[in-house]
């Protein structure tokens, strides 16, 4: 453990960021994971603190305190040397269903041209590959998603639409994701799922967490709106794999 | 129940915020001007915690069915109740029946309204700020009333406080941002140096500023960002992350304002002007 150098910066008088060296990695994002697992039960209360992960930093947000930095520096140093076999926090696989239905694929004809590649065969490496979460943010819900096949990587659109509907599948550079909400948005549209991402009523109201892995699933469209109406009365079970049992 | 006859231009109901929710993208939310804010609720000797009406540029008409006490703060405006003329930062009891109207805006741009034992409406997610697709409302437009307890009877231990108010402060206190060391000199003198105006997109989600500064082609990773993040735009635009802002950004996050300058700068509006200062 600790393969990594870190630095320890101060962020305001509130928070304090954690940062690995800049790269995108699955190495580096296990140890965010680690060391925040480490710290929620050895050192910082949940109910003081916040821990917000993405790529390769980790912000420690203390909500009302006016923070002693000097404190704080060399005891996260001192606490991420101190972590060596700290129990993995679970991490899950979730499998979503997605629509690749021409009516919801709004770019995907668009992208076909672009990329030189058929329909169905972005279809199929979209949901062939598995994608890892490092990071959630944007809006409530919205997933950083890394693992996109070089072959799919494809500019945004050029003009960013005003309004793409909640659920909405995104292609974008390296990156693909999901809409949570209706928001205005620039990544081109290949597909819909029909699970909300984000549901205030849950206790935990976005299942998805930094560190888990995504696959996509393609559906019909009857499916898609069956799926639908069950996640709308609640009965819908996500498929999840455990990944570190 | 607090009936909303007229709902002003965008009042909302805030508090502290919504805490531990940010690893979910949540928005922390809750009062732009957490200075103001305070004193409305020490006033009232009311839980910090305790929500508030967040009134923008004009105010609502509102009427009380239940009699209670209730305290003004942050912008001025002209307020009455029964066409009785109050004061900022003053005790008020009100009685069932009686109608409080908010007129002209004088100074600042956020005013609050602060009630014994704050508004009771919807906790979502340990908070009652307004910020959809969390909350089902934006604002209180198409409200019919807000829920509060009623108060007969309640001795202020202070009946009014003499504050010395943000709204007449331009300088915002500045800790380096965690991307601070990328800034040239050049930029550094124009940001130091020179005055700065608000833009016309200005919201609870963020202040964006007139004036750019040399652009800035790094480009990092996305990461974690605050309310009072200071992002530096690939255009050389400044954009100020307010509280509703998005937890998270792949923009350099140049400076990190002060508590008291993030009140001091929700109370601006377009074409005011502000000064950054290393604190």
């Amino acid at each position: 453990m600790s393969n990594f150098k870190i630095s320890v910066r101060q962020f305001g008088v509130h928070a304090i960021l954690v940062e690995w060296p800049n790269k995108v990695d699955e190495s580096i994002l296990d140890e965010i994971l680690q060391f925040i697992q480490y710290l929620k039960k050895n050192q910082l209360s949940e109910k003081e603190w916040e821990f917000v992960p993405a790529y390769n930093s980790l912000t420690l947000i203390c909500k009302d305190t006016v923070l002693d930095f000097d404190y704080f520096k060399p005891k996260i140093k001192e606490w991420y040397s101190l972590i060596k076999k700290v129990s993995h926090a679970t991490r899950y696989l979730w499998r979503l269903p997605v629509s690749y239905d021409l009516e919801f694929g709004l770019d995907l004809q668009e992208i076909s041209s672009q990329l030189g590649l058929e329909v169905n065969r972005i279809i199929e490496l979209h949901s062939k590959s598995i994608y890892t979460v490092y990071g959630i943010g944007f809006l409530p819900g919205f997933m950083y998603l890394g693992g996109v096949p070089e072959a799919l990587e494809v500019p945004r659109k050029s003009t960013p639409r005003s309004k793409v509907p909640a659920g909405s599948v995104g292609l974008a550079g390296k990156q693909t994701g999901i809409y949570p909400q209706d928001s205005p948005g620039g990544w081109n549209i290949i597909g819909k799922c029909p699970i909300p991402m984000f549901n205030v009523k849950n206790e935990n109201p976005c299942f998805v967490t930094v560190g888990d892995q995504i696959q996509f699933y393609p559906i019909s469209m009857a499916e898609y709106q069956l799926h639908k109406i069950e996640a709308e009365v609640g009965i819908y079970n996500i498929e999840k794999i455990v990944l570190n049992a | 129940m607090l009936n909303i006859l007229k709902s002003g231009f965008f009042t909302t109901v805030q508090d502290t915020g919504r805490f531990g929710y940010r690893d979910k993208g949540v928005p922390v939310a809750g009062v732009m001007d957490s200075f103001s804010t305070s004193k409305v609720n020490t006033l009232l000797e009311n839980d910090e915690k305790c929500a508030v009406l967040e009134i923008t540029m004009t105010g609502p008409k509102l009427e009380f069915e239940e009699d209670t006490y209730i305290v003004l703060g942050g912008a001025e405006m002209s307020v009455t109740l029964n066409d009785i003329a109050l004061e900022n930062y003053k005790v008020y009891k009100v009685k069932s029946g009686d109608i409080l109207s908010y007129g002209k805006l004088e100074k600042g741009f956020r005013a609050y309204l602060g009630i014994k034992d704050g508004f009771n409406t919807e906790l979502v997610l340990g908070s009652r700020s307004f910020f959809k697709p969390i909350t089902n409302k934006d604002s209180i437009k198409k409200m019919p009333d807000l829920p509060y307890a009623t108060c007969k009877q309640f001795n202020p231990k202070i009946s009014e406080l003499k504050v010395d108010s943000v709204l007449d402060k331009s300088v915002l206190e500045v800790y380096k941002g965690p991307e601070y060391k990328l800034l040239t000199d050049n930029q550094l003198g124009k940001l130091f140096y020179r005055e700065f105006s608000v833009a016309n997109e200005n919201n609870r989600m963020a202040y964006q500023l007139n004036e750019t500064i040399e652009e800035n082609k790094v480009s990092m990773l996305t990461s974690a960002t605050l309310p009072g993040t200071v992002q530096l735009t690939p255009s050389g635009k400044l954009i100020v992350l307010m509280k509703d802002g998005q937890t998270t950004g792949g923009y350099p996050r140049i400076l990190q304002l002060s508590d008291m300058a993030m009140s001091i700068l929700a109370q601006k509006r377009s074409g005011d002007h502000i000064k950054f200062k290393l604190k």
